[in-house]
């Protein structure tokens, strides 16, 4: 840095390079035209007129159109605000309602790898409702291990309130079996709930067909708006409310309906699933070429999760550079208008070891270390080449950092 | 130091000085990164009182102090190493019975070495503080570090720790800025911790009770209270809740003989024992000081100079001789209430030369304490 000059504010900068879909992706257009066109109308959805009636519409045909591309009925769609709502609808209304049929049902079992929104509702059951929460063990690459679900469901099934495993991993992209959940649960009646926020739009999802009892979506994952999203139960399903309230939605949840939210988040449905084998094979190539030229550039980095493609978002690579430091590393691709995550939660700002790595088996010196690229619809092979031109000399210095602090 | 822009990490720890040195270091043309440093393994939400550098409301008013100036901001976490090299230091000088000045360990090891060591793994020219002192050009190539412009808010006796690589990398673009100024500034800057209250204090003692943190830290360690003849007074449940030099809080029921106020004189750090006796007592002619650091060349022989003995203390005139790494300070002023564990700042004018920490004091008419 002795000549800093010529370097200094790059004209790259200008166009962000946005590998951070993972966390939020931008709007479809098509999804922001009904958004704009919706905000102009008026009409509370519950009212009975004219303009009432009008918003009910939009709500209803929108409510059909995610229910349709999502493989559920529209009764079984109950729109919330979003993912970290529909979870703990979910598991504080499963556990509550079942709890309340039978008293011995106090087991709430969880993957060890669930997103923060899931986790810490299912923590707070256990501290403060009585839960006993029960984590499920993964294994190196980031799936749910069925030998240890079974053995947790066997040792005494009557007392499990419900089960919770997410579709796919935010971290990791790692997909996790569903099915064989389903299946491990069925014949004991215990109920499943799954995280899809990462999965939906992403990968194939048929709810009918999964077997699933409850399921999280959000719109703003899949090029919707931010501030809907949506629980889809079948309707058997008891659950507890957390709002009460005007019961809009089928008294499991209160509150005014956005009509033009609800309509964005379906039209990004609609767009999402329509486009989603043409876009997943795109993304995967894109992965391919970041995967392959960051192995190439820094041969000692890992790429975790699941190899196979068929077991792992088509967009997500999780990668581990040894000895070096992601927050760093996050900090100097920032500088280059090169945006990522470390993938895992902060707090007051200063990200955390990822309980995701950790259960895995990673020790925290590798949790330190790790970087998430997610792609999506805006990324474009271009990306994929600026964040390969800068990453050699921004792990060099990364390291150096690393190397500082350890000394 | 030189012209020219630069990359550089402003340490932005919420308040209004650093925000403001952070906007001039950007004025200056040089390419700024603001980073606030969380110190503190579990930080409060809510700052309180005039307590800064700890809290999550302390980290986003940095961050919308950064927002404002237009830079990017990031926190960096420096808590395992301000536990290792401030906090537990402090706890362990308190047991050793010394009285250790946290800030300027904080300055020595975590600011201007951790922070910026790990500023130039990064590919950084140096850091900005919002210290009020002075960096510029000196003899030989050298940069000086002098005392601030306005002598209320000098900050110079805590950066007596930084050596000339240090200072070399430093940048305090409030040095020749009055308090008021900085917060017109600040105000006029549009940022929003403009009137925000100046942090006191020892930053991780939250409550500002240093003797009941110290307390549950340390536990108890009983001792006595005793005076001058060696009468016990009384007991006492830890030595760390005494200072050289202070009066109030003492309870010692029985006034002295002759009716006059006590003090703390002396503490004894493996029985505990505190004595107390008359102010005149008080009054230290010399000291030695051990660890010196140097800002520029290590002085040798013996110089005529100022020294200042604690933060916002004033200057004694002082002879000062260094023989390697123990430094002898003759006060011409005598100076009342000095502790082992101080740091003895040294001063040539307003140029700061150095510091070494305070191993003993002698009195006037007494042995060696």
């Amino acid at each position: 840095m002795s000549d800093p000059s010529p370097e200094l504010r790059s004209p790259e900068q200008h166009r962000p390079v946005y590998l951070d879909h993972a966390a939020t992706t931008p709007m479809a257009p098509e999804a922001i035209a009904v958004l704009t066109e919706q905000l102009g109308r008026t009409g509370n959805p519950s009212s009975l007129h004219a303009s009432g009636r009008a918003a009910r519409r939009v709500v209803e045909e929108s409510r059909e159109l995610i229910a349709e591309r999502l493989g559920a009925r529209p009764s079984e769609v109950v729109f919330t605000s979003g993912g970290t709502e529909a979870n703990n609808l979910a598991i504080k209304g499963l556990f509550w309602s079942r709890h309340a049929q039978d008293p011995a049902r106090q087991r709430l079992l969880f993957s060890a790898i669930e997103h923060h929104a899931l986790l810490d509702p299912v923590i707070w059951l256990g501290k403060a409702q009585g839960a006993d929460i029960v984590t499920t063990a993964v294994d190196r690459h980031g799936v749910l291990r069925l030998d240890d679900l079974r053995a947790s469901i066997e040792a005494d099934p009557r007392t499990v309130a419900a089960i919770t495993t997410m579709w796919a991993n935010n971290e990791m992209g790692s997909v996790q079996p569903i099915a064989e959940v389903v299946a491990l649960a069925r014949p004991h009646g215990i109920p499943v709930h799954s995280d899809a926020v990462q999965a939906a739009g992403h990968l194939p999802i048929d709810f009918g067909a999964s077997g699933l009892d409850a399921m999280t979506v959000t719109a703003h994952k899949l090029g919707g708006p931010v501030g809907v999203g949506a629980l889809i139960a079948v309707r058997e399903l008891e659950l507890m409310p957390l709002l009460h309230g005007g019961g809009q939605e089928r008294d499991v949840r209160s509150g005014t309906l956005g009509a033009p939210l609800v309509a964005a988040f379906a039209t990004a449905v609609d767009v999402a699933v329509r486009a989603r084998e043409a876009e997943a094979a795109r993304l995967e190539s894109l992965r391919s070429q970041l995967v392959d030229g960051l192995s190439r550039l820094v041969p000692e980095a890992v790429v975790n999760g699941p190899a196979a493609p068929d077991q792992r978002l088509p967009h997500v690579a999780h990668v581990t550079f040894p000895g070096c430091d992601g927050d760093a590393m996050l900090m100097l691709l920032d500088a280059h208008g090169i945006e990522v995550s470390t993938g895992s939660a902060c707090t007051a700002g200063v990200p955390q070891p990822s309980h995701v790595l950790l259960a895995m088996g990673y020790d925290e010196d590798a949790a330190a270390g790790s970087l998430r690229f997610s792609l999506g619809r805006t990324t474009t092979g271009d990306d994929i080449d600026r964040v390969l031109a800068v990453l050699p000399e921004v792990h060099a210095r990364a390291s150096a950092a690393r190397a500082v602090r350890q000394r | 130091m030189t012209g020219g822009p630069m990359r550089l990490v402003a340490a932005m720890s919420g308040g209004v000085d650093s925000a403001v040195a952070a906007a001039r270091a950007v004025d200056a043309g040089h390419e700024v990164t603001g980073v606030h440093l969380a110190l503190s393994r579990n930080p409060k939400s809510y700052r309180s009182g005039a307590r800064g550098c700890c809290s999550i409301e302390d980290s986003n008013d940095a961050r919308r102090a950064a927002d404002a100036i237009g830079i990017p901001f990031y926190v960096w976490d420096m808590s395992d190493e301000f536990a290792e090299a401030v906090v537990d230091d402090f706890v362990s000088e308190y047991e050793a019975g010394r009285t250790p000045n946290p800030c300027l360990r904080c300055n020595e090891k975590i600011k201007f070495a951790a922070v910026l060591e790990r500023a130039v793994a990064l590919g950084f020219d140096g850091v900005v503080t919002g210290h009020y002192a002075q960096v510029r050009p000196g003899d030989d190539g050298l940069v000086e570090m002098h005392r601030a412009v306005d002598m209320a808010k000098d900050q110079s006796y805590v950066l007596g720790v930084l050596t000339q690589d240090q200072l070399r990398r430093s940048h305090f673009p409030l040095g020749d800025s009055t308090k008021p100024d900085v917060r017109r500034e600040a105000e006029a800057r549009g940022l929003q911790v403009a009137s925000k209250p100046d942090s006191h204090d020892i930053c991780f003692v939250a409550d500002g009770d240093n003797a009941g943190w110290l307390a549950e830290k340390i536990g108890p360690r009983p001792g006595a209270i005793v005076d001058e003849s060696g009468e016990v007074l009384r007991e006492h449940d830890g030595a760390y809740a005494f200072t050289i030099g202070q009066r109030r809080g003492l309870r010692l029921g029985v006034p002295a003989g002759d009716g006059k106020p006590r003090f703390v004189l002396d503490i004894e750090p493996v029985s505990g024992t505190v004595t107390v006796g008359p102010r005149e007592q008080l009054l230290v002619d010399a000291l030695d000081g051990v660890s010196p650091l140097w800002c520029t060349a290590a002085p040798r022989g013996e110089m005529t100079c100022t020294v200042q003995l604690r933060a916002h203390g004033s200057e004694h005139r002082a002879r000062v001789s260094v023989d390697g790494d123990a430094v002898h300070v003759e006060l011409l002023d005598p100076a009342e209430g000095i502790a082992p564990g101080q740091a003895c700042v040294v001063y040539d004018g307003t140029r700061v030369v150095g510091s070494a920490t305070i191993s003993r004091t002698r009195r006037r008419s007494t042995s060696p304490a």
